[in-house]
């Protein structure tokens, strides 16, 4: 029969009103949304008659306030209501019947507030269409799950961060020395005023080039590639003059290397915004461990067998984890005294052990930059592949010192006795500093050399005579860095996966069990493509061009990475939460993107910049460029900027930042208090009610109430399922079967 | 829409190709049974063993109990009209708040609307084939209910389902069929 009241009673259908809980605010707020929604009838009615004696009054006072929630709820779209088709139907034709006794002037305010909905979400859709690689992606998350799927649109954001910083630099640094013969623009150089610091001996080969020198030329940058486009030294122009107005060079070399580390920083804080938010929400919560796996953990999905074997395993794999990490904690807190002393000592000498690790490779790849420079000094030609090495010495080593440093991180954490979760974050930790830091050594050593002179201090401010353009060879640097990468990712493809998944195909020896098939492993591969996009950072601006190349790299990355997914891997037996995951790639860039920021800072501002090349020819330092252009520019103008870089304006600056910061933080204090006291107070309400219910039976004692009834037996006789309605009994702590029909999708989801 | 013609929209037109597919499904899930013409409306129901069986159903651990949450007899006898309903709820351009009620429908083993200890229990051994040991088990439901009980009744009301599910992450990407 239809259950339409929140109290129940019994199976002949009478219902037993109790006037003082028919007027419970929370009662009425039930039952008109129910028949708001679109009831039929024949509820209607019987509710009608229900309500003649006791609710009018209440009544009345309501009906003001109801009218306008009946209100909200038209608003919404019909599918997107929580009700049965039937009821979807009903709704609609309810909703047509109103409509046409609306005025003209509303009935058009609905028609184009719904036709600029239609629009909102046509644009919405047709822009998520137009996203890159958008069908491969949905095929990689089909196969391999969220872990993977956010590692490959990472990857996507790199690659259009790294074309936007291209378009960036070519539209303000390259666009207008191109344009400006065909629209009559004069670019004066800068001169060559004869001193000792601008000499600048040419590196194209002369006479007889063998056609592997032009080979070793495009790997390392040098050669016939130091004097185009690529490097910094080639960008010679101080002023253009157009027609119409005169374009500052340098200084717009400048200010778009500090635009594309403003952009880069702003779309990295915007990405991850939603992401932390998720983050601080879980961590509060401790929610991820239990209940998410078990009602949301399963992908409905899956229709493959051996997906499901997987899933799973993965599931499973999962708790038992939580489980073990529950089971640690208590053995942490289980600890004595002397096991904490132990446990602390062994720490601290394994620490110093990674440091004695770390610096002995950054020790290495110190040398290793000076013996590479040295050897391209003295010029020393032993033979095509010796040389190559010789220049790519650096690199090698970085990368030799990258591949080795994870396996001691993972097998020396075994020792540590921590929680498996934090073993994970740290060991990621430790190889994101290696990663990170092994550029900062290269580039230290690299400065090093070039300020160093045989009678100090510099005559130029640097060592004229072997860096006479220092900044074209730190871009080299950087170029030969990003080739290196990609020749070491590509082979590692080549030559290790695919032998790997042939091997372990079709042997059956020993070796290939133990080595087992490749695992696509997400942190690793994740700190590959981060350390890649930090040298692109630092390197564009030495070598404008670098982000192209690096657009060009990551888009091949990704079908390589594709392929060899597919063909080689099989999905992570441990896997990698999705939902933190996002939040976790863009921290690490953004670390990386800290990590970019110094040396072009440093250099920028500190080291006198190469007098033979380069569009700072005529000045001190870079930056030297933006304090001659603010003095051009009119008085009013200049006096604001200057009050605005004043230290006065740097202190207030800062002060108001902190008290932005203290506010915001005790602002997310407070509503954590709030929203534990209002869970308390939900907790409170529910215990409320159920004595309130208790005590009212109790006073009343309704006799036509029979007495308890087995449970389930009501309960299947009550039929009608065609709307969700509820019947929580509390005929487990009352003897009167009372039973509370409460309809759950209205009263807790509903505005 | 008023008195205007009605315009086909490509909305429209998914909604209607969607509904007709699932059609061609449903009928093709017994030939013989299932008419073609339904203005006599006539009453046909498909038995619970030949929907479980459908290729989007089959590895699912939950597919008995998805499909007795949608049919009105509670045995699991579906309808065209609740068959669209299932796969309605189930596709990706259902609301939370109507997934939350199913889900907790599904979940809810002795239809007693509570989510207690043994209906836990019950989902658990379905989802890892009762490979943790029973000792894992109860702590594993007992943090379950820990987490997510409000009201101290040591069982999951509604309420506190649909308070823990809108703040669970991985709820709407996982809790879809594709069909």
């Amino acid at each position: 029969m239809e259950v339409d009241s929140v109290f129940f009673t019994d199976r002949s259908g009478r219902v037993t009103s109790n006037p003082l809980l028919d007027q419970l605010p929370s009662y009425q707020s039930l039952l008109y949304r129910r028949k708001s929604s679109g009831a039929g009838s024949k509820r209607r009615n019987s509710s009608r008659n229900r309500f003649g004696s006791s609710g009018s009054n209440k009544w009345a006072v309501n009906t003001v306030s109801k009218h306008e929630e009946k209100q909200k709820l038209e608003e919404r779209p019909i599918r997107e209501l929580p009700k049965t088709m039937a009821e979807k139907r009903q709704q609609k034709a309810q909703r047509l019947q109103d409509a046409a006794d609306l005025s003209s002037w509303r009935q058009w305010k609905q028609g184009t507030r719904r036709y600029l909905r239609r629009l909102r979400e046509d644009a919405h859709d047709w822009l998520s269409s137009l996203q890159l690689w958008r069908g491969d992606i949905h095929l990689i998350e089909g196969m391999f799950g969220q872990g993977i799927l956010s590692y490959f649109s990472f990857l996507r954001f790199l690659v259009m961060l790294n074309l936007i910083i291209f378009v960036l630099m070519f539209s303000f640094v390259m666009l207008p020395i191109i344009i400006a013969p065909h629209t009559s623009g004069n670019i004066t150089y800068n001169l060559n005023d004869g001193g000792i610091c601008s000499v600048y001996p040419s590196s194209t080969r002369r006479g007889l080039v063998i056609y592997y020198e032009h080979i070793a030329d495009l790997l390392s940058g040098g050669g016939f590639l130091e004097q185009t486009y690529l490097f910094y030294g080639y960008y010679r122009a101080h002023k253009i003059y157009f027609p119409k107005t005169t374009y500052n060079l340098p200084l717009a070399y400048l200010l778009a290397t500090i635009a594309y580390l403003f952009l880069s920083l702003v779309w990295i804080v915007k990405r991850s915004a939603t992401g932390f938010k998720r983050s601080l929400i879980q961590d509060e919560d401790r929610f991820q461990s239990f209940c998410n796996k078990i009602f949301a953990g399963w992908d409905f999905c899956i229709t493959n067998v051996n997906a499901s074997k997987l899933k799973r395993s993965s599931l499973l794999y999962e708790l038992k984890t939580d489980l073990e990490e529950e089971r640690i904690k208590q053995k942490i807190a289980d600890r004595t005294r002397k096991e904490k002393c132990r446990i602390y000592f062994i720490r601290f000498l394994l620490n110093l052990f990674v440091m004695a690790v770390l610096a002995g490779c950054f020790y290495s790849i110190y040398k290793a930059t000076i013996f590479s420079q040295k050897a391209q000094m003295d010029n020393i030609k032993v033979n095509f592949i010796v040389d190559l090495i010789y220049e790519y010495l650096p690199s090698i080593v970085i990368t030799l010192a990258n591949f080795i440093t994870p396996l001691v991180f993972s097998i020396i954490i075994n020792f540590e006795d921590y929680s498996p979760a934090f073993e994970i974050r740290f060991t990621l930790m430790r190889c994101v500093f290696m990663r990170l830091t092994s550029i900062g050594v290269l580039l230290f050593s690299l400065w090093s050399q070039i300020t160093k002179c045989k009678e100090e201090p510099c005559v130029c401010g640097y060592n004229h005579l072997l860096y006479s353009c220092w900044e074209t060879r730190v871009g080299q640097e950087m170029y030969k860095l990003t080739i290196f990468d990609f020749i070491t990712i590509v082979s590692v493809t080549i030559f290790v996966e695919f032998p790997r998944k042939l091997i372990v195909r079709h042997c059956d020896c020993g070796l290939a069990k133990w080595w087992g098939q490749q695992e696509f492993a997400i942190p690793q591969n994740v700190l590959e493509i981060v350390y890649g996009q930090t040298i692109c950072w630092i390197g564009t601006f030495y070598c404008p061009l670098l982000p192209a190349i690096c657009t060009i790299k990551y888009f091949f990355m990704f079908y390589i990475k594709k392929l060899s997914l597919i063909n080689n891997c099989r999905p992570a037996t441990r896997p990698f939460r999705a939902s933190s995951s996002n939040f976790f790639f863009l921290c690490v860039l953004l670390i990386g993107l800290a990590l970019a920021c110094m040396p072009v800072i440093a250099s920028v501002a500190q080291i006198n910049c190469s007098q033979a090349c380069g569009p700072f020819v005529n000045y001190t330092t870079s930056w030297e460029v933006v304090p001659t252009a603010v003095s051009q520019l009119p008085d009013g103008v200049q006096g604001l900027l200057w009050a605005l870089s004043s230290e006065a304006f740097a202190v207030s600056f800062f002060v108001v930042t902190c008290l932005a910061m203290f506010y915001m933080i005790a602002l997310a204090g407070a509503h954590k208090k709030v929203i534990k006291q209002l869970r308390e107070q939900l907790a409170m309400d529910g215990r409320d009610k159920r004595f309130l219910i208790q005590k009212l039976c109790q006073a009343q004692r309704i006799p036509e109430v029979r007495p308890s009834q087995p449970r389930q037996q009501v309960l299947s006789s009550s039929s009608s399922r065609r709307s969700p309605n509820y019947e929580t009994s509390f005929s487990n702590n009352f003897d009167e079967s009372l039973f509370l029909v409460h309809s759950p999708p209205d009263s807790s989801t509903h505005v | 829409m008023g008195n205007k013609q009605t315009i086909f929209t490509d909305e429209i037109i998914i909604l209607l190709s969607f509904f007709f597919s699932l059609h061609a499904r449903y009928h093709e899930l017994a030939p013989h049974l299932v008419p073609m013409d339904y203005t006599n409306e006539p009453d046909c129901k498909l038995p619970l063993a030949l929907i479980v069986n459908m290729p989007e159903l089959k590895e699912n651990p939950f597919r008995n109990r998805i499909v007795e949450s949608f049919s009105e007899d509670g045995m699991g006898n579906l309808s065209f009209n609740e068959f669209v309903d299932m796969f309605s709820v189930l596709s990706e351009m259902a609301p939370r708040e109507l997934k939350a009620i199913y889900a907790f429908k599904i979940y809810d083993y002795n239809v007693d609307n509570y989510l207690c200890k043994e209906d836990l229990k019950k989902t658990l051994n379905k989802l890892t084939k009762e490979e943790l040991t029973p000792e894992e088990v109860d702590l594993v439901c007992d943090k379950t209910i820990e987490e997510a009980d409000l009201d101290g009744d040591n069982k999951l009301s509604y309420s506190d389902f649909e308070n823990m599910i809108t703040r669970a992450p991985d709820f709407l990407s996982t809790f879809h069929i594709r069909i």
